[in-house]
């Protein structure tokens, strides 16, 4: 089953590159070549941004049933969110050198993301404090939770109040997205294989995380009756 | 209501006699402001700079005291018998009023010295001081729920900054904003937005504090 899912990624993400490079057109005023960077720069963001949601879900999960399960679910997907973070600030990065003129501006945006990388390092530094193992996922999953509840403030209190620079020739506030046929074919099918490919990396990480909690269980068990 | 009020008096007697965080708060207020002050030097800032570093200096002296009030529980070890005589919601409670009047104490001290020190000219006294009230809500809020995280963990000092900032950091936006605001314009309503951010951050950590402190507290 996964061995079908590998190889479905495989050929979706080389169409994609291959689509993202040359069959869909470039926007001819603002972006010219920078355009390609956008089938990659908002895939990587929305899956960083879902990484955080599903932490933020485990951590519920395992405070309402106290299940090492769901807290060891919650520090995977954090893991991975703080990896597609990096990518998401280094690609924004570079498209923001090329359109606006610097690497970093404090945009409403930028400081979003900057945010997000904040509270993963907070989190994992919380996790290597504590020692005691049941104590660290309560605390841990509690902090994730405090920061899941400051997040809208960022989304929708710090755009307010600062004046932002991110792209509205391409998605504009009503939400519509102005793009030609090819440009959204790519897009689209781009957004659809990243997710394939979080789900895909989630569930190999799960299954390991599920593995290495059966196994110590049997060494316990097997140490008690010795 | 009572256990609250008692817990609160509790904090208060125990501090009268240590005076351990009054003491840390005030002193490094005074050594940042004294600082900032002789680096800055007779060069006059901008308000917009001057409202940056007052918040930064009010949220580094509010975390060199706010941590101690569940951290003093853990080292003297009277956590398990607050546990016993006391709802974890009103033990929350109890201490974040203790911080809340600490940080009133601060600001106190604080914003004369500044005003004097770093001659920051306040058009609407009504926005500055609105802007305060509100933002100690949010800073108490979340600087207590913190604090009983970091009380027990191992490492206490540097964690709780690292910890506290990024909760934190949408007090520190409004109110840097705010500040801004009350020093360029008269007109309440031109702080409007970041007012509203500030009472609606605070509502919405104390409550989820309350729901998540049970948590953390009972093992």
């Amino acid at each position: 089953m996964s061995k079908l899912w590998k190889i479905i990624l495989y050929i979706g993400l080389s169409l994609i590159i291959i689509g993202a490079f040359v069959w869909a057109p470039l926007e001819p005023k603002i972006l010219k070549e920078y355009t390609r960077i956008f089938y990659f720069h908002v895939p990587v963001a929305w899956i960083c941004v879902l990484f955080f949601l599903i932490a933020a879900y485990y951590s519920f999960q395992f405070l309402r049933t106290k299940d090492l399960l769901y807290d060891a679910y919650a520090k995977i997907s954090n893991e991975l969110g703080i990896l597609f973070a990096i990518l998401a600030t280094v690609t924004g990065s570079i498209w923001a050198k090329v359109t606006w003129g610097s690497f970093w501006n404090w945009d409403p945006r930028e400081t979003s993301i900057f945010i997000l990388l904040l509270i993963y390092g907070a989190y994992f530094s919380l996790r290597s404090a504590v020692e005691q193992e049941d104590r660290r996922a309560r605390l841990a999953a509690v902090y994730s939770l405090l920061a899941f509840v400051t997040v809208p403030f960022f989304v929708f209190v710090v755009p307010r109040i600062y004046f932002s620079l991110h792209p509205d020739p391409v998605i504009n506030t009503q939400g519509k997205i102005h793009l030609e046929l090819r440009q959204r074919v790519v897009f689209f099918s781009s957004l659809i294989f990243h997710t394939v490919l979080y789900l895909w990396l989630f569930q190999m990480r799960k299954t390991q995380v599920k593995l290495q909690m059966i196994l110590r269980l049997y060494k316990e068990n097997k140490m008690l009756e010795e | 209501m009572k256990q609250i009020w008692l817990i609160f008096l509790k904090d208060i007697q125990q501090e009268f006699k240590t005076r351990y965080a009054i003491n840390a708060i005030m002193l490094f207020a005074i050594v940042t402001l004294s600082a900032v002050s002789f680096s800055i030097g007779a060069y006059t800032a901008t308000t917009r700079v001057l409202a940056a570093l007052f918040w930064i200096i009010l949220f580094f002296s509010s975390m060199s005291g706010l941590s101690h009030i569940f951290i003093r529980e853990e080292e003297t070890q009277t956590a398990d018998t607050l546990k016993l005589v006391a709802r974890p919601s009103s033990i929350y409670l109890g201490k974040f009023f203790f911080n809340l009047i600490l940080l009133i104490l601060l600001e106190v001290i604080l914003i004369p010295l500044f005003i004097a020190i770093m001659n920051f000219k306040v058009v609407s006294f009504q926005i500055f001081l609105l802007t305060m009230f509100i933002g100690n809500f949010g800073l108490a809020g979340g600087g207590t729920m913190v604090a009983a995280i970091i009380s027990k963990a191992s490492t206490k000092g540097a964690l709780f900054t690292v910890l506290s900032f990024p909760i934190l950091l949408p007090v520190l936006i409004s109110g840097i904003s705010a500040t801004r605001k009350a020093a360029e314009s008269v007109k309440l309503m031109d702080a409007q937005n970041e007012l509203q951010a500030l009472l609606a951050y605070g509502v919405i950590i104390i409550v989820a504090s309350i729901l998540l402190f049970d948590f953390v507290w009972n093992e």
